[in-house]
């Protein structure tokens, strides 16, 4: 987790940046510069909703090192409104809760600390959507 | 290209081997491999292995061990493709014998999993996914097979328990080999009772890690009849990749690495899954067996699971796997294992399975995974009758 490793992921990380295939038009996130539906080059950079569903889940209990300290926590692949899916961690929310297509809309958090010292990167986690009262 | 045989065969037991360090495992193996094969020098050596960098903070193993082993000044070489690591190395040395380059080869996969604290192999282990985008969120090996689990179990109307005959099966065949890990029968109660790691992958669909080192020699078919041991020769040698993020999948329960690889190995040959007479598979999780057995075409979409069930993937079953115990019961020594499990597979060819042997095995297939399903490489080994 090196510096600028972390600046180099600020914008996917903080506003799920992604990227728009010219060709064909398929969203795509993480950004890769190649379309993978149709290899053409992909670099128009396009912000991903943050809106999806939880296409699968887990919670972790044996973490890697790094993130002994948040066990347990909750992990998903969440379906993106616009496509794509992406991994990350659900949060404000009980694993017991969780279940296979739940809407969920992305928020930043800590991702993790590389101890007293080190940096401290945060990210893109996902949490159930919130009622929100009509205006 | 040469025709390529293998000729001799060795293998350390997987286990905490604390008092073992890279080089002496590997030469324990390779030593068996050259004695069993009857040669004193070869003329290459490749080296699969995964994480000795991250680990050991060792690399460069392909001159380290060819010096260690008194082959100083030959070829030597080190592959990494994760856990397919041992098996890329295999086909390192096809490639150079069949393709002339070298006449005897010598194929080592070692690894030494266990001098790291669990949490720092955990690591080390997620370094064969994504790193900025699956390991940067806290996820493990065992979360990453959980999403594929949940999901699987979703789709096709599964439960947990459903998949126990994986650990099951792999458990009860290596009770019978002295190089297995565990010699440990699992019961279905145990199973249903073990603890959760990353829900619904439980303790015992979980390969465990161990140090382990095993060899080969390999050389053109046409001398191998000059040694005294059954013949076996490398009738298809395949890699098929995929992305290595399964987020990036068109369909995440779809293995298409390993279709890719399985399609292209039954092409070399110009044989039928239903040929094959066992499978040494990548049960690194009892969602991979399942999968697997799919994308290899030994059954339809979703009913890897069901095979299990039915009772299909033991030694009496229409398509044996894990014969000597697979990941899960001989133990998941992480790059070594390609090279593993060539061993069992030549064993069973031979007709050295002991209890395990598999009646009158001709066809025997091998694979690997690297991460959770990059890379597949897929080795299909035939039985000489000369
Ligand atoms: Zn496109």
């Amino acid at each position: 987790m090196s510096v600028p490793n972390t600046w180099r992921l600020q914008q996917q990380r903080y506003r799920l940046m992604g990227e728009v295939c010219d060709r064909c038009k398929t969203k795509i996130f993480p950004p890769r510069d190649v379309c993978p539906e149709c290899e053409a080059p992909a670099k128009t950079q396009f912000a991903l909703s943050g809106r999806g569903e939880v296409y699968s889940y887990s919670t972790v209990y044996n973490a890697p090192a790094g993130f002994e300290d948040a066990t347990p926590y909750t992990v998903a692949l969440v379906r993106l409104e616009e496509g794509p899916l992406v991994t990350a961690q659900l949060t404000d929310v009980s694993a017991e809760e969780v279940e296979i297509g739940m809407p969920v809309e992305m928020v930043t958090r800590r991702l993790r600390a590389d101890g007293a010292e080190g940096i401290i990167s945060y990210g893109y986690k996902f949490r159930p959507v919130q009622f929100s009262p009509a205006i | 290209m040469r025709d390529v045989a293998i000729i001799g065969i060795g293998q350390t037991q997987v286990d905490e081997h604390w008092e073992l360090g890279l080089c002496q495992l590997a030469l324990q193996a390779l030593q068996a491999a050259m004695a069993d094969a009857g040669v004193e020098w070869v003329d290459a050596l490749y080296v699969g292995n995964m994480l000795s960098g991250e680990l050991t903070g060792q690399e460069h193993l392909g001159a380290l061990i060819a010096d260690f082993a008194g082959l100083r000044g030959i070829e030597a070489l080190r592959l990494e493709a994760a856990g397919a690591s041992g098996a890329a190395a295999l086909r390192m040395g096809y490639l150079a014998v069949g393709g002339g380059w070298a006449d005897i080869a010598l194929v080592v996969g070692v690894e030494k999993m266990t001098d790291a604290a669990p949490p720092d192999a955990e690591a080390a282990l997620m370094a064969g996914a994504d790193a900025d985008h699956e390991a940067a969120h806290g996820l493990s090996f065992a979360a990453l097979n959980a999403l594929l689990m949940r999901r699987y179990m979703h789709q096709f109307g599964y439960q947990a328990q459903d998949f126990g005959g994986f650990p099951i099966n792999a458990h009860a065949n290596a009770m019978n080999n002295p190089c297995a890990m565990f010699h440990i029968p699992l019961k279905l109660e145990s199973y249903a009772r073990a603890r959760m790691i990353a829900p619904p992958v439980n303790l015992m669909d979980s390969a465990a890690i161990g140090d382990g080192a095993a060899a080969a020699v390999l050389v053109p078919t046409e001398w191998a009849q000059r040694f005294s041991q059954p013949v076996v020769r490398i009738a298809a040698s395949a890699v098929g990749t995929d992305s290595v993020a399964l987020h990036d999948r068109r369909d995440p329960l779809l293995l298409e690495g390993v279709a890719l690889s399985a399609r292209r190995a039954y092409e070399q040959v110009g044989i039928a899954p239903d040929e094959i007479d066992f499978f040494e598979l990548y049960d690194s999780f009892s969602i991979t067996a399942a999968m697997s057995l799919e994308a290899a075409g030994f059954c339809q979409l979703g009913m890897g699971a069901r095979m299990a069930l039915d009772g299909e993937i033991t030694l009496q079953g229409r398509l044996p796997i894990s014969t000597m115990g697979g990941l899960k019961g001989r133990g998941n020594p992480g790059g070594a294992t390609g090279v593993y499990q060539i061993v069992e597979a030549v064993q069973q060819l031979r007709g050295q399975a002991g209890p395990n042997q598999v009646p009158d095995a001709r066809w025997g297939m091998t694979q690997s995974i690297g991460g959770s399903g990059g890379t597949a490489i897929t080795h299909i080994l035939e039985r000489v009758n000369s």
